[in-house]
């Protein structure tokens, strides 16, 4: 389970270091991870079902949503452009980030600036997805993640297995006895998840008030005003927006929306789609600096690491509409049983199966495996708040994907013998004829095949295989009917 | 602004478990007061009306020049009026303007007692985002006391943010 990311400059935490089947194989044998993991996507399912229902335009809006967004996708540069003369306006500093790389050597400089050995974070996916705590260590930097679920992650020497909830594989009981091994000053003898909660509180409260340098991420980024917003739950987020002198924001730039005004369709589709309210307890708007009230200097770093690039396929794009709520995770079924770190990506479950291999490309790692992660049922499309057709994605990577060379072979034999039909009528004789002793096994499973032989195995694993029948079609026609 | 968003307004902040107290003007000094009582302090934003501390019995302190570690002490409370409120999601509205103050001053005492007007409630997000006057002013959107989903998925209070959040709620009109 406690697979550390690489550190920075190998490989980010977006590249599965494990072939998808066989980290899925090894995370299907925990049966405690199968429990945790199942009681958590039922009670957010649910929540989520209930709080959807009430909105009777719900579809109008996710249509809205998923057409603001792929405006955004169009016109990158120029929104891009016009949020960076928003916020400069207004008192931020505005660094452009191509990649990874870039944006940790930026944040690290803004960060021994500040002469500080110590930042509080609040949980950002852009962060995770360059790998910055890491950057940050080996620069001899803490950043000390606020978050609870994150916090209990960073606390245990794990990775996140969730967009939303990074800590869904832990119940209640594991982060108490988490509590007592590694946080300094705890005591309780309970696991009442109001108690975990209000150790957090006590543990960072002295940390929030020494803090100087804060790093954030975004929910969205207003290019008409220059704005960022960070949507949360439990206050570490404004604490961290409000009380360190210097605030650095990472945001991924396909968080832009065009207007202000945009913010109302958005506002009301994530808190519900993700936490499965009507609306989260703490959402900070904030335009730059203002004097006597928060930071005195804001740095905004605007991370592209790849994002242009898949901004360019015209399937592929729909993947950057994502607004990182989580419904997809929560109904997959996939995800149910196997979890986030079988994906091998601070991008788990479906979303991360698009998202991961398209940041990163299909050659990175072993992310070409992620687009089979998959049965295709298509539950995904149906929760996403701004439509993105997740299984027509995954298809449209496994196409144009990597194949194993004996699967490129064997297609090539196929194409060629069904171009020709003498070829092909051939073949179905011979596959008859060689299929004829299997027959008589098959027979007791009604024409099925339970178990056959290397390499057709890698088949009869998981699933039975037919036979062929004993007679083609074309061949009873002429059989019955040309005499 | 009708009756039905104040009532709307006033199931949904309860939702959220935050103690929300529909009272008339002439009330709320005396309501004001039995909120607040158990606090060490309160803190006050600039802006304040006379008539909100009329009958308080713990002193005021002034918010502008509190620093965090001063506000972090034990018992403190802070009494502020917001800018907007949506109906639909029992969601406050801050904006720094008169009677908020620094967004700190909501964030680290542990109990917050705010004062809506019926005029200020609006019906949902998209009608917020349309009504700011300003929307580049530092905004707090609360929705509720400072809760958590972290632990197996089930909603708890008390984080970082007030753990108590009692909204008063003045008529139309």
């Amino acid at each position: 389970m406690s697979t550390r990311h690489p550190p920075p400059g190998r490989q980010l935490p977006i590249v599965a270091v494990t072939p998808f089947p066989r980290a899925a194989a090894g995370a299907l044998r925990d049966a405690q991870l199968r429990a945790n993991l199942g009681r958590a996507t039922r009670t957010i399912r649910e929540k989520r079902a209930a709080v959807v229902a009430e909105v009777p335009d719900w579809e109008q809006l996710r249509d809205r949503a998923a057409r603001v967004k792929d405006d955004v996708l169009d016109r990158l540069p120029e929104l891009v452009d016009r949020f960076t003369r928003a916020a400069t306006a207004a008192g931020a500093t505005v660094h452009h980030a191509t990649d990874a790389a870039a944006a940790n050597a930026v944040v690290t400089d803004l960060v021994r600036a500040q002469g500080v050995d110590r930042v509080v974070k609040v949980k950002s996916m852009a962060t995770q997805e360059i790998g910055l705590n890491e950057a940050l260590a080996a620069a001899g930097v803490t950043a000390v993640e606020t978050d609870l679920a994150e916090l209990i992650v960073q606390l245990a020497d794990d990775t996140p297995s969730h967009i939303l909830v990074p800590a869904i594989h832990y119940n209640r009981g594991q982060i108490r006895e988490l509590f007592a091994r590694r946080m300094p000053g705890f005591h309780a003898d309970s696991d009442d998840p109001a108690v975990l909660a209000g150790a957090a509180r006590d543990y960072l409260r002295r940390t929030f008030l020494a803090a100087r340098v804060a790093i954030c991420g975004a929910n969205f980024a207003v290019a008409e005003t220059g704005s960022l917003v960070v949507v949360e739950s439990e206050g570490n987020g404004r604490m961290c927006l409000t009380l360190p002198d210097t605030l650095i924001a990472v945001v991924g730039v396909e968080k832009l929306l065009p207007r202000f005004v945009d913010l109302g369709d958005f506002l009301r589709l994530l808190p519900r789609s993700s936490t499965g309210e009507r609306m989260n307890p703490y959402t900070s708007i904030f335009t730059g600096v203002t004097p006597g009230d928060g930071p005195r200097r804001l740095h905004v770093v605007l991370l592209d690491n790849g994002r242009r690039r898949v901004a360019a396929d015209p399937v592929g794009r729909a993947a950057l509409r994502c607004i990182r709520c989580s419904a997809c995770l929560n109904v997959c079924p996939v995800y149910e049983r196997v979890g986030g770190h079988a994906y091998g990506s601070v991008y788990p479950g479906p979303i991360g199966a698009i998202l991961s291999p398209q940041l990163t490309g299909q050659d990175a790692g072993h992310n070409a495996t992620l687009p089979y992660a998959s049965t295709l049922c298509g539950a995904c499309y149906d929760v996403c708040p701004v439509k993105i057709d997740i299984p027509a994605i995954l298809v449209h990577l496994r196409q144009t994907g990597p194949k194993p060379a004996a699967e490129r072979a064997a297609m090539a034999w196929l194409g060629w013998t069904m171009r020709d039909r003498r070829r092909w009528r051939a073949a179905l004789r011979a596959a008859r004829s060689g299929g004829r002793p299997l027959r008589v096994l098959g027979r007791r499973h009604g024409g099925r095949l339970r178990r056959a032989p290397w390499p057709l195995s890698a088949w009869t694993t998981h699933r039975d295989a037919p036979l062929p029948a004993e007679e083609s079609f074309r061949d009873w026609w002429h059989r019955t009917h040309d005499s | 602004m009708t009756p039905e968003l104040t009532a709307l307004f006033v199931a949904r902040a309860g939702d959220h478990h935050a103690g929300v107290h529909p009272c008339t003007p002439a009330e709320l000094p005396g309501l004001l007061a039995t909120l607040l009582a158990g606090a060490t302090a309160v803190v006050l934003p600039a802006g304040t009306p006379p008539q909100w501390t009329a009958r308080l019995g713990p002193p005021t302190l002034p918010g502008d020049t509190l620093t965090a570690t001063e506000l972090d002490a034990p018992g403190l409370a802070v009494l502020t009026g917001c800018a907007l409120a949506v109906a639909e999601t029992g969601t406050l509205v801050l904006d720094g303007g008169a009677a908020q103050g620094r967004r700190l001053l909501t964030l680290v005492p542990d109990h917050h007692v705010c004062v809506v007007r019926a005029a200020q409630i609006v019906a949902d997000v998209p009608d917020l985002v349309i009504a700011l006057p300003d929307p580049t002013r530092p905004l707090t959107m609360i929705s509720g006391p400072s809760a958590t989903s972290d632990i197996e998925l089930n909603r708890v209070e008390g984080v970082h943010g007030p753990r108590r959040l009692d909204i008063v709620c003045l008529p139309p009109g």
